[in-house]
């Protein structure tokens, strides 16, 4: 754990690897330090910010190195199922890119238990991995200016459902239905880091 | 019955704003809130609102505002051509309008209403974020604003003495980032050596700086990381941006310094072809790895 500076109200704690990172953030989110505000993971590293009224850097320092990491997965937590229609255009490339069919692609990543790494992007957007971890497919060399919401589609290692249309680069393999941020449901994002995610093939309505 | 006010101009960029959307960060969703948290905190004091109560933010003047009811308003931060309630509350009687021309100097002003706008919240919160497309629509000419009923005893103040923004160029406090190490002495010596210019290519999400190119140290992919109001980041083409409310979550350039919280407030209220300077903050010289 290496503890870098971010300016006078945050840390950024720098780890080995997303599975340090995921053990540090689940440590913290259950027992935030005192003033800290917001707790953000990412690939490599974890944000801490705080309010400076209520807490200092130092302390909060001090906090972030005696916390004990927690590598417990939540078996508790239930696994979020979500539906998808594998219709997406870049369904055969990603199969390629995969060295399988379209349909072995759909077995795998429905077969496959996937969970939120962190999120990022847009407001509810997760990158998730998987337990496999064989998903190393490139975003494509050209990005769509418009990527519809509830798209699912993979790259670098994650998959991801765009929770609202914009704009994207990742490949698209299907859609659902289930409408992964919603702003009238508390939380709005259902797609939260540590969530576990199992997608389930639907067929497309006739 | 309930107070309001109509937008009878609503100027280049007008947009309702508050303390922001602390705590969600996690699932995507930036802080955003007002740009300039002091002048917004010192409009809301003057009329007597909670502080957490909305106002409008006006990048570069140009609102007309007709009161519908009797309401006392205040404006802070950018003071405008023709403002009549700058730094001090009055009380607009209905059918009387606050006009705000150009800002005279600095970029956004406050309008804070007594009562507060009252809007729904999205999320906690009345701040519209320009990123992420959060919260109230950008106002347009003809918005009718309600207002809140919630307000405390008026603070009994005529006008608050503070400072107006800059004219000139503006210095600010930096410390390192998390990547001050990936560049060069060269380019470390050039940010804070050396004076930027505000961009017109510059909004709430982030000023656009130019001047010297800052050059990394060497090759190497950064995974994207969380970021927070202030972080300069450097782009490929070396040229840093800083960033403000409405920052993205997460940014995948390095952050070779951050600009003091306090400080974030003035480059808020720079005005494109305005000359930054960036200093060591002087308790916290620049070293690596010691916040």
């Amino acid at each position: 754990m290496r503890l870098l500076p971010s300016g006078s109200t945050a840390l950024l704690v720098e780890l080995d690897d997303l599975d340090e990172v995921l053990a540090l953030y689940g440590a913290l989110i259950k027992a935030p330090p005192e003033g800290v505000t917001d707790i953000v993971p990412a690939a490599r590293t974890v944000l801490v910010v705080t309010d400076p009224a209520r807490t200092s850097l130092s302390a909060v320092a001090d906090a972030v190195r005696a916390t004990v990491p927690d590598r417990e997965q939540p078996a508790e937590a239930a696994c979020l199922e979500v539906p998808v229609i594998y219709d997406g255009q870049d369904l055969a490339d990603a199969a390629r890119l995969v060295g399988c069919d379209p349909q072995e692609l759909v077995r795998r990543h429905s077969a496959d238990e996937w969970s939120v790494a962190f999120c990022g992007f847009s407001p509810g957007f997760g990158y998730l991995t998987s337990r496999s971890g064989t998903w190393d497919v490139p975003r494509r060399a050209t990005p769509r200016t418009k990527v519809p919401a509830g798209a699912v589609a993979l790259a670098g290692g994650f998959t991801g459902v765009y929770p609202r249309e914009s704009p994207g680069g990742w490949q698209l393999i299907g859609h659902t239905e289930l409408v992964v941020f919603d702003l009238a449901r508390t939380p709005a994002a259902l797609l939260r880091p540590g969530v576990r995610v199992r997608f389930v093939p639907h067929d497309a309505p006739s | 019955m309930t107070r309001s006010v109509t937008v009878l101009r609503s100027g280049p960029l007008c947009t309702i704003q508050d303390e922001g959307r602390p705590g969600l960060a996690d699932t995507g969703v930036a802080r955003s809130g007002a740009c300039d948290r002091a002048s917004f905190r010192l409009a809301n004091r003057l009329v007597g609102n909670p502080p957490d109560s909305a106002v409008l933010e006006v990048t570069f003047g140009g609102l007309r505002l007709r009161a519908d009811a009797d309401v006392v308003v205040v404006t802070t931060g950018a003071r405008c051509a023709s403002a009549q309630a700058h730094n001090g509350p009055v009380q607009l009687r209905a059918g009387e309008a606050l006009v705000l021309g150009a800002p005279v100097a600095g970029l956004r002003s406050y309008v804070a209403l007594r009562g507060g706008i009252d809007v729904p919240p999205v999320l906690g919160s009345r701040s519209t974020d320009l990123l992420s497309g959060l919260g109230p629509a950008q106002i347009r000419d003809g918005d009718v604003l309600q207002l809140g009923d919630s307000c405390r005893l008026m603070p009994g103040v005529d006008i608050a003495p503070v400072a107006e923004p800059a004219h000139a160029a503006v210095t600010v406090s930096v410390t390192p980032g998390p990547r001050w190490d990936w560049f060069t002495d060269r380019a470390q010596a050039a940010l804070l050596g050396t004076t930027y210019t505000m961009t017109s290519d510059s909004n709430r999400i982030g000023l656009r700086l130019h001047g010297q190119a800052l050059q990394r140290s060497g090759p190497g992919e950064l995974p994207s990381e969380g970021i927070v109001r202030g972080a300069i980041q450097v782009p490929p083409s070396g040229q840093p941006v800083l960033f403000l409310a409405d920052h993205p979550v997460t940014g995948g350039y390095p952050i070779i310094a951050y600009v003091d919280d306090d400080d974030v407030d003035l480059c808020a209220q720079l005005r494109p072809g305005q000359s930054l300077s960036m200093q060591a903050a002087a308790s916290r010289p620049l070293v690596k790895g010691s916040p």
